[in-house]
């Protein structure tokens, strides 16, 4: 098991290693110049030559990816063009702050998913299926900035003004310390990410519970609770925890938009504010750590499939 | 233990009705009864409701199936009489796994392949809440896989299912059966998909079992040659009714009902009598090996002409002078034959040898099939016979050694055949259920190969698919109809349609026969048998079932772990095993 986890690890290396080319390679394609961008349109080209000679941008290509690269394996992550500090420095916070709304929409949704697509499952061609597989449907089909807006209507302005629709964070204080801030993003987050899991889980179970194995429990005597945590659902997490990662994964993306909307302080706000900037260094570090978000998540995905399936398992013992 | 003199029975079930959600009677009151320690089998074919009555007795309904009437009570060893279909969920759970288990038919699809088999065992113990402690129960377990042969050690109990084979698996699901030390057992075809070996030791430990414990079995099966083996009384179930029930050896020797005895008469017999519903048969006790040549050629004589075989070969005039090999091991080609039939073979295999990776699937494999004639290639599950038969087709993995038609060496792969050489050898797969594609009819998918493999016209084409389709015996105007309007046996002979339509020189039959009821079954085979002898086709009958020998073939080869072990006629294969496997083989094999 172990050498075929390594494996997936190893592979997983050398994806984000191609994505470090790919963002590299995308930054030199961004039209502006980071200098211009920096120093205005006014800048004399002396000045313009001074700063890009500062921040080394007459280097060689090669060498400018080799030395950015080199600082990313050291978490050195370089400077911002726009606020002259380190990288590092300006996303620290930030990066916590998103990791709060992803993991928050992450747990609240895969438990969710997970238990309301079983729910589905045990009660098949009933009211309560129909109502899951009715809803989820809906609320998949609604792109995550519409299901802001709606419930900023909701919960915050109009019909029920209960919770705030932005984030305030006043320098230092962590967003945390407000946990009623954090509600809206993270409702808005779980309800994209809810009903595709809770779907997969449905037709994930649907299919094991016709199973041979079910059955015997069942025929066993087994008490239903422990047919369905013992027999039934290990078997459908496997094949749900692909998609579980799919999107998570995409909730790093989707926090960008999310994070935009509440004007929440993380590396989504981050990245819209760099780009507007021309601020290549801070671009590429976010893209970077998005990319490296999709990796991990689908590297925990795999892991769980191979420790779920005792074959796979054994795969390695041979 | 209650002394069976007091008590009747342990199980009765009286007039079950049971309906699909849309109202189609699948049960039709059955009623039947069984007494401590005795077996009763429920013989029916697919669809009959055999299940749907076995499962009845657990109190379980499959999905989309509603129970309209009737009551199943049992009797446990502590006295008072059940109704099991009446009592509350709770109560019914108690009485599952501990008064009444159930052991399934596909044991690699019953048990859990993510629990370790011993934990699995351990569950049924635990939620019946036997004896007092963890190390009572463990001991149970060890004696539980002791019993039905298995070894008891720890690091056996932490096996994952895969790691068995199918016949441990069917013994781990008896295991967790017994566990509890039930009154009364319902096995679902449990030895259905295991070779006779294992078949008999599962048999063996299931009729131990119940006599040690006095436990009642239902036993649902469609073999009959598996009731006569191990039952004591014999229901048979038609379309969800009884049509016959008494002692197995009435039942067996002396049906009443019409449709027992098309059962009884379609079981294929080792001795070559049975299995075909005209069962003539006639064929002599002892045959010298010319005649066992050419009378082989007709099955089980039909009345018609000696010179059926003879004279209906096509193209083997021209097939010359190839090397036949005659002393390969795997030739099993008597040296004998006469000058009549000591022709080159159209079908010739020699030195094939298959691998994948480390894994040996076929060694040095060797034979010949002359026109007219069958070859019964035998083996069990694993042998190498499905690689061996898609080798020849060119449907397998790149091999070693030479496969020849008619002299002329054929490539490894369907792609670089000739289409000459691709419409003279055709294939004829195990399920008629995936082999014939769904969204096709079966005018279409018959006339497929046409379209590819020659050049006739359309009109020709049509009018050779009506014609196959009237030798497999199946009316033309089925030609219209979709793969899913016909049984299995419907779906079957389409398949053979489809591969005969090409008029090809040499047909491969694998396990054709063993996706079919037994009735349906006999049929086939005695298709394949006339077929053969109408069109002088060259046959390779690829079967783990020894006793549909006399029934197809002339001439065996014993094909286990990759190399042919056996060889010869039918009559000296049967008559005289030469190899240990062939012996334990024909000793295993069930006899009516």
């Amino acid at each position: 098991m172990f050498r075929l986890i390594l494996r997936r690890l190893a592979i997983s290396v050398a994806v984000l290693w191609l994505v470090t080319l790919l963002v590299f390679v995308a930054t030199l394609l961004l039209p502006g110049d980071p200098a211009r961008a920096i120093l205005g349109q006014q800048a004399t080209p002396e000045r313009i030559a001074a700063l890009n000679d500062q921040l080394g941008l007459d280097a060689p290509v090669w060498q400018r990816y080799l030395d950015w690269l080199g600082g990313v394996v050291t978490g050195d992550l370089g400077t911002s063009a726009a606020s002259q500090g380190p990288v590092t420095e300006l996303l620290g916070g930030r990066i916590g702050a998103s990791l709060v709304l992803l993991v928050g929409a992450a747990v609240i949704s895969t438990v969710l998913g997970l238990a309301l697509g079983t729910w589905s499952a045990l009660r098949r061609g009933r009211a309560v299926d129909h109502t899951v597989s009715g809803l989820s449907l809906v609320v998949a089909a609604l792109p995550e900035f519409v299901i802001g807006v709606a419930l900023i209507v909701v919960l915050s302005t109009t019909v029920l003004p209960v919770l705030p629709s932005v984030t305030l964070a006043p320098p230092g204080e962590p967003v945390w310390s407000r946990p009623s801030q954090l509600v809206l993003p993270i409702l808005a987050l779980t309800l994209v990410v809810t009903p595709y899991i809770t779907r997969m889980m449905r037709a994930t179970m649907s299919e094991v519970l016709d199973s041979g194995y079910v059955e015997m429990a069942r025929l066993k005597g087994l008490p239903e609770r422990v047919v369905i945590t013992r027999h039934a659902v290990p078997h459908a997490i496997g094949p749900v925890a692909q998609v579980i990662a799919i999107q998570l994964a995409w909730l790093a993306g989707g926090v960008v938009v999310v994070e935009f909307l509440f004007r929440y302080p993380g590396i989504g706000q981050a990245l819209i504010d760099a780009v507007n900037n021309r601020d290549v260094e801070v671009v590429q570090a976010i893209t970077l750590l998005i990319a490296a978000v999709y990796i991990v998540v689908n590297l925990i995905a795999d892991i769980v499939g191979i420790m779920t399936n005792p074959k796979l398992r054994a795969e390695v013992a041979r | 233990m209650t002394a069976p003199a007091t008590l009747t029975h342990t199980l009765a079930a009286r007039d079950l009705r049971v309906d699909t959600v849309a109202g189609h009677p699948v049960l039709k009151g059955v009623s039947y009864e069984i007494a401590p320690g005795e077996v009763l089998a429920l013989v029916g074919e697919s669809g009959s409701g055999k299940t749907t009555a076995g499962l009845a007795a657990l109190g379980h309904f499959r999905r989309g199936l509603v129970h309209t009437g009737g009551t199943v009570s049992l009797q446990s060893d502590d006295g008072e009489p059940v109704s099991v279909l009446e009592v509350g969920d709770r109560e019914r759970r108690s009485l599952r796994g501990s008064t009444v288990a159930y052991i399934p038919q596909d044991p690699a699809a019953s048990l859990n392949p993510a629990l370790r088999i011993g934990r699995q065992i351990g569950e049924v113990l635990e939620t019946h809440g036997y004896g007092t402690s963890a190390a009572e129960r463990s001991a149970r377990i060890a004696e539980v896989l002791a019993e039905v042969g298995l070894p008891d050690d720890e690091s056996y109990q932490r096996r994952y299912p895969h790691e068995l084979s199918g016949g441990q698996q069917q013994r781990v699901g008896i295991a967790m059966a017994f566990a509890c030390r039930p009154s009364v057992v319902v096995l679902d075809e449990p030895t259905t998909g295991l070779d006779v070996t294992t078949q008999t030791l599962v048999l063996r430990t299931v009729a131990a079992l119940t006599t040690e414990h006095d436990t009642a079995a239902l036993y649902i099966t469609h073999d009959l040659a598996v009731v006569a083996t191990i039952a004591h009384r014999v229901a048979v179930l038609r379309h969800g009714e009884v049509v016959e029930c008494g002692s197995a050896e009435e039942v067996l020797r002396a049906p009443s009902h019409a449709y027992t005895r098309e059962l009884v008469t379609a079981v294929p017999h080792l001795d070559g009598t049975g299995a075909t519903s005209t069962s003539a048969a006639e064929r002599p006790e002892s045959v010298t090996p010319e005649s066992a040549g050419s009378n082989g050629a007709e099955p089980d004589g039909v009345g018609s002409n000696g010179a059926s075989a003879d004279t209906a070969e096509p193209d083997s005039a021209e097939a010359d002078s190839a090397d036949s090999n005659g002393t390969q091991p795997g030739d099993a080609a008597p040296a004998a034959t006469g000058g009549d039939r000591a022709r080159t073979p159209v079908l010739s295999v020699s030195g094939l040898s298959v691998s994948y990776g480390d894994h040996r699937v076929l060694h040095d494999v060797s034979l010949d099939v002359r026109a007219g004639e069958c070859l019964m290639l035998l083996g069990e599950s694993g042998s190498g016979k499905t690689t061996l038969s898609q080798c020849v087709a060119g449907l397998g993995e790149p091999h070693a050694g030479t496969v020849s038609l008619s002299g002329s060496p054929l490539a490894t792969s369907t792609q670089r055949r000739t289409a000459e050489q691709l419409r003279s050898v055709q294939y004829v797969f195990q399920s008629p259920y995936s082999s014939l594609n769904p969204r096709k009819t079966i005018a279409q998918s018959v006339e497929l190969p046409l379209r590819t493999l020659t050049d006739l016209d359309a009109t020709a084409r049509r009018a050779r698919v009506a014609e196959t389709l009237e030798r497999v015996r199946l009316d033309p105007a089925f030609g219209d109809r979709l793969p899913d309007e016909l049984s299995g046996g419907q779906r079957q002979r389409a398949a053979i349609a489809r591969a005969l339509v090409t008029t090809p020189e040499v047909l491969l039959c694998d396990e054709v026969t063993s996706a079919l009821d037994v009735s349906v079954q006999a049929t086939i085979v005695d298709l394949l048998c006339e077929l053969r002898r109408e069109l002088g086709t060259a046959m390779l009958f690829v079967t783990h079932n020894i006793a549909l020998a006399r029934h197809v073939a002339d001439r065996i080869a014993v094909l286990r772990g990759g190399e042919v072990v056996e060889s010869g006629t039918v009559d000296e294969v049967l008559g005289s095993p030469s190899h240990e496997y062939t012996r334990e083989l024909l000793a295993n094999t069930p006899r009516m």
